[in-house]
């Protein structure tokens, strides 16, 4: 959360902003990141940082992966075993879930 | 590259220690170079959008931690020097220290390796893995379960790297915080011995799913334990089906070939 809000200072200094409204940020199921300690985190940090009063957003990227045997991709949300439903190969080509940054910042 | 951009700052009292046990670095430490935080720091300044103020902008920012930045560091200079580094992880007591020593004594006479190696207490496992011609740093964590990019850095300015092709990262025993902390290292080794059970990758499974190469060790005694190396093996390929497999024992020597065939690849290949 630190990392984010010097990105965020940075970005509005670009944009000639002196606070944000809005953040979205993006966060792949694989990550790691518990979305309520994320929360937790913000609401701690955000009050008397370039962040007070903006409306956090976190949009869920879910797991996939990719089948070479059927060319497909598969949703990846059983656990840590990604098996193709189709052909129940074994999948190690993760194709998305791994995002973790700021997708969009609004300006007031 | 900005040649302005400082290089990131180091904990100025880390709670570890490092003891450079052979090959100590003579001299002034040497500077590690600074591409990957330049790059961030570019990225971080770029102008998404034109000239004219927008209220909602499209960023796409990654967002990396300190370990992360540092970690592409320890890459970037690994690379640069031309050396393949590997991080070894597994339970305490899979066999890490015992396949180094040997790999040291065979496969390292023919190519120059070093050590880092990590562990809560003691420079035991450093004195067992020293020899003169591979430089070897313990690296004393004191309570942290894990080793992490920063104490890298610092070890590998410890010890003189001229000349080396091949530096093993032993990790401190532990299958679960080592599988997210990056080291900067080519290749992630994850070693099951044939003492834990054979649904150790299911128990534990991030760090399998992380592994390059996964060793089974100590196979010599697995007939005697009831180990069931089949089993073992589509465990681990049911989690990660990117890892190669060797089977081996550093005791009998079986499998060996293969593991230092594996080294001589990838050490060719920096």
């Amino acid at each position: 959360m630190e990392s984010a809000l010097d990105a965020i200072r940075q970005q509005a200094a670009k944009h000639a902003a002196t606070r944000v409204s809005r953040i979205v940020l993006r966060v792949g199921a694989l990550v790691g990141v518990d979305q309520e300690a994320l929360r937790f985190a913000y609401e701690a940090m955000a009050p008397g940082s370039i962040a007070a009063g903006a409306v956090l957003e976190i949009e869920s990227v879910p797991a996939r992966a990719h089948c070479v045997a059927c060319n497909e991709d598969f949703a990846a949300d059983r656990g840590f075993i990604f098996q193709c439903p189709k052909c129940r190969d074994f999948s190690a080509d993760i194709r998305t879930g791994r995002e973790l940054g700021i997708a969009r910042l609004e300006f007031p | 590259m900005n040649p302005t951009t400082p290089p990131p700052v180091l904990e100025s009292a880390p709670g570890y220690r490092i003891n450079a046990l052979t090959g100590a670095a003579t001299g002034t430490s040497r500077e590690l170079s600074a591409p990957l935080s330049a790059e961030i720091t570019a990225a971080l300044s770029a102008s998404p959008s034109g000239e004219i103020a927008v209220r909602s902008v499209d960023v796409n920012i990654p967002l990396l931690e300190k370990n992360d930045i540092l970690a592409e560091r320890n890459r970037g200079y690994f690379l640069g020097r031309g050396l393949a580094a590997l991080n070894l992880v597994s339970s305490p007591g899979a066999g890490k220290t015992t396949l180094l020593e040997r790999t040291l004594d065979e496969f390292g006479r023919q190519t120059k390796c070093a050590v880092l190696v990590g562990d809560l207490e003691t420079d035991n496992d450093g004195r067992r893995l020293s020899r003169p011609h591979a430089p070897v740093a313990q690296i004393t964590t004191g309570t942290v379960c894990h080793l992490d990019a920063g104490m890298i850095a610092r070890a590998a300015q410890s010890i003189n790297l001229d000349g080396v092709r091949v530096l093993f990262i032993e990790n401190v025993g532990n299958l679960v915080c080592p599988a997210s902390f990056d080291l900067g290292e080519q290749v992630r080794v994850v070693l099951l011995s044939t003492t834990e059970g054979e649904d150790k990758p299911l128990k534990y499974p991030p760090i399998f799913k992380s592994a390059h190469l996964v060793l089974l060790t100590k196979v010599d005694v697995a007939d005697v334990l009831g180990f069931k190396r089949d089993v073992a093996v589509e465990n681990i390929r049911r989690i990660a089906p990117q890892a190669r497999i060797i089977q081996l024992s550093a005791r009998t020597g079986e499998g060996l070939a293969e593991w230092y065939s594996f080294l001589d690849g990838i050490s060719g290949r920096v």
